[in-house]
């Protein structure tokens, strides 16, 4: 049984205009251990998938699947109340502005302990003993003194460290990372995607990271989805996407990755487009 | 914190002159000698005008004048009303708590309710419940308090015959009042009755002076809460697997309140100038009451005083608020 099993997954969102479809028809399939990257331009629907996987649209969106299960319990049926106990607990997720991502208001102790309170039945120490532990984990240096620090008084690299630890501290059976390295400098870009992929190693949890580097797709993940305005366009495994990719957006995609430039410009998914615009809805290899 | 507090507080003394600037020319402004107005139809002979005004200083140039009365006030005198012959200080000192008293109810009730009607309007945004809240704050904020206040005495007071028209208490009860706040004093009394019928008189004036601070309050909530409703952290909050009360009630409204806060501390000021007001249409001896009665007797060391004391009262209320805004929002008090 896979871990998060999509089907159909259609989201529409109510405006000024009338319904906008953000996203038509996706499959996703994540097994434990495994790491799915899920690639596109922005407006391609990648973070509303996952979005709508965790609840988190808002009311104007209708989402409709003909499945969403994860562990093989259906998402789409459960209580607000149940989802909750599923969301933050056993599927979890990381955000692409660390730093606005946490609450200025609160303490970074406070708000690691918040989800350990809320999922758990550790008591005050023992939650702060694990906060601390976590903050380990994931590189933060004096983690004793950090739990008092506020998100202000960290750099944004630290902050996505301590999105991290919020996100794994009960353990999660599956993470989502939404592009959780593109508001960072490109070392710290580095430490955060090694830091997630020996997190995942070590526990042998899903991971989904959502991205737009071809780079960090090609570094972390096992598989690919590849989208493009809401439609899945191509998935296939890493290898097989980068050395034979099948949809012509594919190929523009890879295309226009800056070692491929020639004469004094960057080549554009743009260039291409003639290309995919009137190819097939989706290739799988 | 402590160099902040220090900042704020070392801005307080600058205001502090310009306020005494203003309560001294202020009341001078006005056309109208009190010496005239004290004596009445009946006139006062120049000679005995002329000693007066020199006994009261009033002879002196107007910078003497202003010198001399800085000169009082850093020793803590703030004159002799002319009316009464008892010191600014002290008879201020007794009205004050009744004041308080009515400032007091009306930011309670614009606060405890003008949160929650913000918070709810937000989260239901766009709703009947919304439009209907926000319908109202607006009335209630261009509502002219003397009219609002003389409607609900004509429709509680009048046909209903639900509270009573003035005052603080009713004639039938007398008992000591030791801290002037008449709430107080009347359950320390044990006098049955004595209590329910302060909160009966305490009803309208309360209701009438929150009226404008409820609707401000109500909408900056609304709107800080739309503001912060839409941010990444409550985003967070929510994939924690929160409820909804902890998400809105803590995450986003520990956010909100920044601004509101602010407002909630302005509004004092505001309260003060509607105590004027409300004090007036209610009968209630406060310091709005006795300002207004001063002002149109020309009575030259209570207005100064009583202005000068109600800005005092001003300025460390909003000392307070900010240092509340330094203790809410943490990224004012680590700068």
């Amino acid at each position: 049984m896979p871990l998060l099993e999509i089907r159909n997954l259609v989201v529409e969102f109510d405006t000024a205009a009338g319904p906008f479809r953000a996203l038509d028809g996706v499959d996703y399939t994540v097994d434990a251990g495994e790491v799915l990257a899920i690639v596109g331009e922005s407006g391609s629907g990648k973070s509303v998938a996952m979005l709508a996987v965790m609840g988190l649209l808002p009311d104007t969106a209708t989402i409709t699947a003909d499945r969403m299960a994860f562990e093989g319990r259906d998402l789409a049926t459960l209580s607000p109340k149940d989802r909750r106990q599923v969301i933050g607990k056993d599927i979890s997720m990381i955000f692409q502005e660390p730093i606005a991502s946490l609450n200025p208001c609160f303490t970074v102790g406070f708000q690691i302990g918040e989800v350990l309170k809320t999922h758990t039945r550790l008591s005050g120490s023992e939650r702060a003993a694990r906060v601390i532990e976590l903050l380990k984990a994931v590189g933060i240096p004096e983690p004793e003194r950090r739990l008092s620090s506020f998100p202000h008084q960290m750099s944004g690299g630290q902050c996505q460290r301590v999105m991290i630890a919020m996100a794994i501290a009960c353990s999660p059976k599956l993470l989502i990372a939404d592009e959780p390295t593109t508001a960072l400098d490109v070392t710290i870009q580095k430490q955060i995607l090694d830091l997630l992929l020996k997190l995942q190693a070590e526990s042998g949890m899903g991971l989904i990271m959502i991205t737009h580097d071809m780079g960090v797709v090609a570094e972390t993940a096992d598989r690919v989805v590849v989208q493009y305005q809401g439609r899945q366009m191509e998935e296939a495994d890493v290898l097989s996407l980068f050395e034979s990719p099948k949809h012509p957006y594919t190929k523009a995609l890879l295309s226009a990755l800056p070692e491929n430039a020639t004469g004094d410009r960057l080549p554009t998914v743009g260039d291409f487009r003639a290309l995919f615009e009137t190819a097939p809805k989706e290739a799988t290899a | 914190m402590l160099r902040f507090l220090v900042g704020r507080i070392g801005l307080l003394i600058p205001t502090f002159i310009g306020v005494t600037l203003v309560a001294f020319s202020f009341i001078r402004l006005l056309p109208g000698d009190p010496l005239d107005l004290l004596a009445g139809e009946r006139g006062i002979d120049p000679e005995r005008k002329a000693e007066l005004l020199r006994q009261m200083g009033f002879d002196k140039p107007m910078w003497q004048q202003y010198l001399m009365y800085l000169g009082d006030i850093l020793q803590g005198d703030l004159g002799t009303s002319f009316v009464s012959k008892k010191p600014v200080l002290t008879e201020f000192l007794t009205l004050f708590p009744a004041t308080v008293e009515l400032a007091l109810c009306a930011i309670l009730l614009a606060v405890l309710l003008g949160i929650p009607a913000g918070i709810f309007a937000a989260v239901k945004r766009g709703s009947f419940f919304d439009q209907s809240i926000m319908g109202t704050a607006l009335v209630g904020y261009s509502m002219p308090i003397f009219w609002w206040g003389l409607l609900l005495i004509i429709l509680f007071s009048g046909i209903l015959q639900w509270t009573p028209v003035s005052g603080r208490i009713s004639l039938i009860y007398f008992f000591p009042q030791d801290t002037g706040f008449m709430l107080i004093d009347s359950l320390r009394s044990g006098e049955k009755g004595a209590f329910a019928s302060a909160v009966r008189h305490l009803i309208l004036p309360s209701v009438v002076l929150a009226t404008i601070p409820l609707a401000v309050i109500a909408r900056q909530t609304r709107s800080a809460m739309l503001e912060v409703l839409g941010e990444d952290y409550v985003r967070t909050a929510r994939a924690k697997g929160l409820s909804p009360l902890r998400v809105i009630g803590l995450h986003a409204l520990r956010n909100a309140l920044i601004p509101v806060i602010t407002t909630i501390g302005l509004q004092v000021g505001v309260l003060l100038a509607g105590a004027i007001l409300t004090e007036t249409i209610f009968s209630w001896p406060g310091i709005g009451k006795w300002l207004v009665d001063s002002i149109s007797r020309r009575d030259y060391f209570v207005v100064q005083g009583a202005l000068l004391l109600i800005a005092a009262i001003v300025m460390i209320v909003n000392l307070i608020v900010d240092v509340l805004y330094g203790l809410v929002n943490p990224r004012i008090r680590h700068t």
